[in-house]
């Protein structure tokens, strides 16, 4: 009776499954009633609150976001042009010649691009200690792989720089250790394009490359050293921002808006003489910020429900405005003259161009 | 043997059993320093996710007089479905706010008033209002939850002691959330929004209802597919099969599957599923086809070890008063290989509720508000839940993913549960 009734059971399961397997076939996707959204796991924090009060305020479902990666969005989204295909990827920086030209190949022609907004790449320590004055040529000088002899002597020697005042004599006496996310991290490009290339740039024997041969040039900026002086630490900013906390003589690199949240554990460090704020990064006078942006498909306007809205949503002065929401997330806003020119682009659904 | 030989011999078993027992001191010694160490670990785990998940059961709520004027919501006096949605609910509880502190005149003071209700409690409103219509025009009282940076003051994460300028929190704040609860209008509740909604990017809005729907559909379709397949693999090539180099193969093959990385598992899911087979992104159909690629293996592998295990008088006795070979199978020894056969398949399921990794390439790392109700709707799973909020800088979903590994701990010590309960249950000794 009892072996019975388990083999009944396992045919009964056996035949669920075969259903299951052959009603495969029809779930196949040929409509879809929500957007679907994929790329940078930067822009992700900001995109979610739009697409939560979008999902919130219209008729329409709440949008589906991925966090890809900014590269990875791009491949997605460049796939073709169909539902099954990404409707809106988002980007910590601005496409690339050769993604664009994988997107027209595949089909993917007419992409809107939509400047949102900044994000601060800042550098902090614990509040126990003292807040730090640098400049992008110490952050160069205190991280890279390479630096230029410090007796004078031309070519180049593996850093040998451990306190940073050793790098400059008006930094204090402590020894260099600095937290970041590994190479996999956009917030790391952002950093090593921006900090240490605009220290490299500073330096004239370095800089004198750039012009003569690039590859080099950007071979010993974008460097860090591997000596255990820069520590991976992930890609998660909470656990920098625990590390900091822990270690007050360390260093952290990590997003505006974890700063913002933890004020009242880590303070950021001066750069160029700049504090990280609303108004130093919205402006460019903080020179460590990357642009955000994301790309929309044209051609999915009207077949995939609300991609308009959302669009309007998202260049809304209550959504990307100084005082919006997105703002309060931490995001920086553009100036007033850029957000409407964009503004009035977007709802008119212009397309980019690269040549 | 001599005396003087014997003598020798005893010598030498009595100078060395000191050493003999010495070793074995140590060895226990060494066994259990291993077990203290890995309990400690253990203990110190469950002790901190316990310790900060406790408090994101519980949400504080704010009482406030709203009045549903037509005006401040933007709409006129009998607005449709479309415009209730639309409408300013955040102007009508900035008004409540603003009428219970009216000395607050600054621009910066007042947008800090308003910081202390959730942004998500307009969408409370909301439901409230689009639910029963007639309310508009209507003054009532309402709870509503608080913000993040208040309800971290509630709880005492924030120290007031250090100087304004470090705290998101600032003075005048603690001066309103003291004045509220001097009148008691702030109240601690318990947290049910935290099972009963979607993800948000409000930590008080945010509930693991959606991921944990998402985790129970990807799961069923993992059972439903790998525990038949399984089985039906294992007696067939532990009872039927003969034993010949492609069985050999397929066993190796087998053994090896289990041991591949679960992300390999993703690639191919991605590759077949999605892009050859057409399935939607993020669904847990397809995630449940990829986890089952993961745990047949594991489960095949205990099943047969499982039948394996069912001594051969068992067959011998059957055969002997006539049974087919499938009756055999069916009515004895597969009956008493199924304790086995659960636990395997149990801790393989287990296994696939842990999994984020595969489910990565498939799409189902994501933002997802709406609970899924289908096995094609976009979801995600517990784990990727977890992950997630860990990413987030909102101080408050530290406690919401620590309550969310306490969660999935319940799940996962409860499936471990059941395994011991049914290999005790069914249990035989030969």
């Amino acid at each position: 009776m009892k072996a019975r009734n388990v083999s009944l059971a396992i045919a009964a399961l056996t035949t669920s499954v075969a259903t299951t397997l052959l009603s495969g076939n029809a779930l196949a996707q040929s409509t879809r009633d929500q957007i679907s959204i994929v790329g940078s796991s930067t822009v992700y924090p900001f995109a979610t609150v739009v697409a939560e009060r979008f999902g919130q305020t219209t008729k329409f479902k709440t949008p589906k976001i991925e966090s890809t990666g900014s590269g990875g969005g791009m491949k997605l989204f460049c796939n073709g042009v169909g539902v099954e295909h990404p409707d809106i990827t988002n980007s910590s920086r601005r496409i690339k010649k050769g993604e664009y030209d994988n997107c027209q190949a595949n089909g993917v022609t007419d992409i809107i691009e939509v400047l949102i907004g900044f994000d601060g790449i800042t550098l902090a320590n614990s509040v126990e200690s003292d807040q730090i004055e640098l400049t992008t040529k110490d952050i160069f000088l205190a991280l890279a792989k390479e630096v230029p002899n410090p007796n004078g002597e031309e070519g180049l020697i593996d850093n040998p720089y451990e306190k940073w005042s050793d790098v400059n004599p008006e930094l204090p006496e402590l020894d260099i250790e600095v937290i970041g996310p590994p190479p996999t991290s956009g917030t790391r490009d952002a950093f090593v394009e921006l900090a240490m290339e605009g220290g490299c740039k500073k330096i004239e024997s370095i800089a004198a490359l750039a012009d003569t041969d690039k590859d080099t040039f950007k071979e010993v900026c974008h460097t860090i050293r591997e000596d255990g002086v820069f520590i991976e630490a992930g890609e998660n900013d909470n656990l920098i921002v625990q590390k900091l906390e822990a270690n007050p003589d360390a260093l952290g690199i990590f997003g505006f808006s974890f700063l913002e949240q933890n004020s009242d554990l880590v303070q950021p460090s001066y750069i160029d003489g700049f504090e990280p704020t609303f108004e130093s990064i919205s402006d460019g006078s903080y020179p460590v910020s990357r642009p955000l942006y994301f790309y929309a498909k044209k051609a999915h306007i009207g077949v995939i429900p609300g991609i308009e809205e959302y669009l309007l949503e998202f260049s809304s002065e209550g959504a990307w405005g100084e005082e919006g929401y997105l703002a309060d997330k931490g995001m920086i806003p553009l100036d007033e003259e850029t957000r409407t020119t964009s503004a009035a682009s977007i709802a008119k659904f212009e397309t980019l161009v690269l040549e | 043997m001599s005396a003087q030989d014997k003598r020798d011999t005893t010598e030498l078993v009595q100078s060395s059993l000191q050493r003999r027992y010495a070793r074995e001191k140590r060895f226990r010694f060494f066994g259990l320093a291993a077990i203290t160490a890995s309990l400690t670990f253990l203990a110190v785990l469950l002790i901190t996710i316990t310790l900060r998940g406790l408090p994101a059961f519980k949400q504080t709520f704010i009482q406030l007089d709203i009045t549903l004027d037509a005006k401040t919501l933007g709409t006129d006096e009998n607005p449709d479905t479309d415009a209730l949605r639309k409408a300013n609910y955040n102007g009508t509880i900035k008004n409540s706010l603003l009428a219970l502190f009216p000395d607050v005149k600054k621009r910066a003071d007042k947008k800090r008033l308003y910081k202390l209700v959730s942004n998500g409690a307009q969408y409370d409103l909301q439901r409230k209002v689009m639910a029963d219509p007639s309310l508009i025009g209507e003054t009532f009282t309402i709870w509503l939850p608080v913000g993040d940076d208040t309800n971290g003051y509630i709880q005492g994460n924030i120290d007031t002691t250090l100087p304004e300028k470090k705290r998101r929190f600032k003075d005048n704040q603690v001066q309103w959330v003291e004045t509220l609860k001097e009148n008691n209008q702030i109240e601690r509740r318990f947290n049910y929004t935290f099972f009963e909604r979607g993800d948000s990017r409000e930590p008080e809005m945010a509930g693991i209802k959606g991921s944990l729907f998402g985790s129970m559909l990807t799961l069923t379709v993992t059972l439903l597919l790998s525990f038949p397949v399984a089985v039906a693999t294992a007696i067939y090539l532990e009872e039927f099969a003969p034993k010949n180099r492609w069985t050999d193969i397929i066993e190796v093959n087998i053994n090896n599957l289990a041991a591949v990385p679960s992300i390999v598992f993703g690639l191919l899911g991605l590759a077949i599923f999605i892009n050859f087979f057409n399935l939607p992104r993020s669904a847990p159909i397809v995630g449940g086809l990829v986890l089952s690629l993961m745990t047949l293996p594991t489960i095949i592998i205990s099943a047969r070890a499982a039948l394996k295990s069912v001594p051969p008088s068992i067959r011998d006795a059957a055969l002997g008063v006539g049974a087919s070979k499938l009756q055999v199978v069916f009515h004895h020894v597969l009956p008493l290989a199924m304790p086995g056969i659960l636990t395997g398949t149990i801790i393989g399921m287990a296994q696939a509720l842990g999994e984020t990794a595969p489910l990565l390439m498939i799409g189902m790392v994501a933002f997802i508000v709406d609970v899924p109700t289908s096995l094609t709707d976009p979801a995600t799973v517990l784990p990727v839940q977890i992950y997630q909020w860990a990413d987030l800088p909102e101080k408050g979903f530290v406690e919401k993913t620590s309550a969310a590994i306490m969660v999935l701990l319940a799940f996962l010590i409860m499936m471990n549960a059941v395994a011991v309960y049914l290999r005790r249950k069914f249990e035989r000794k030969w």
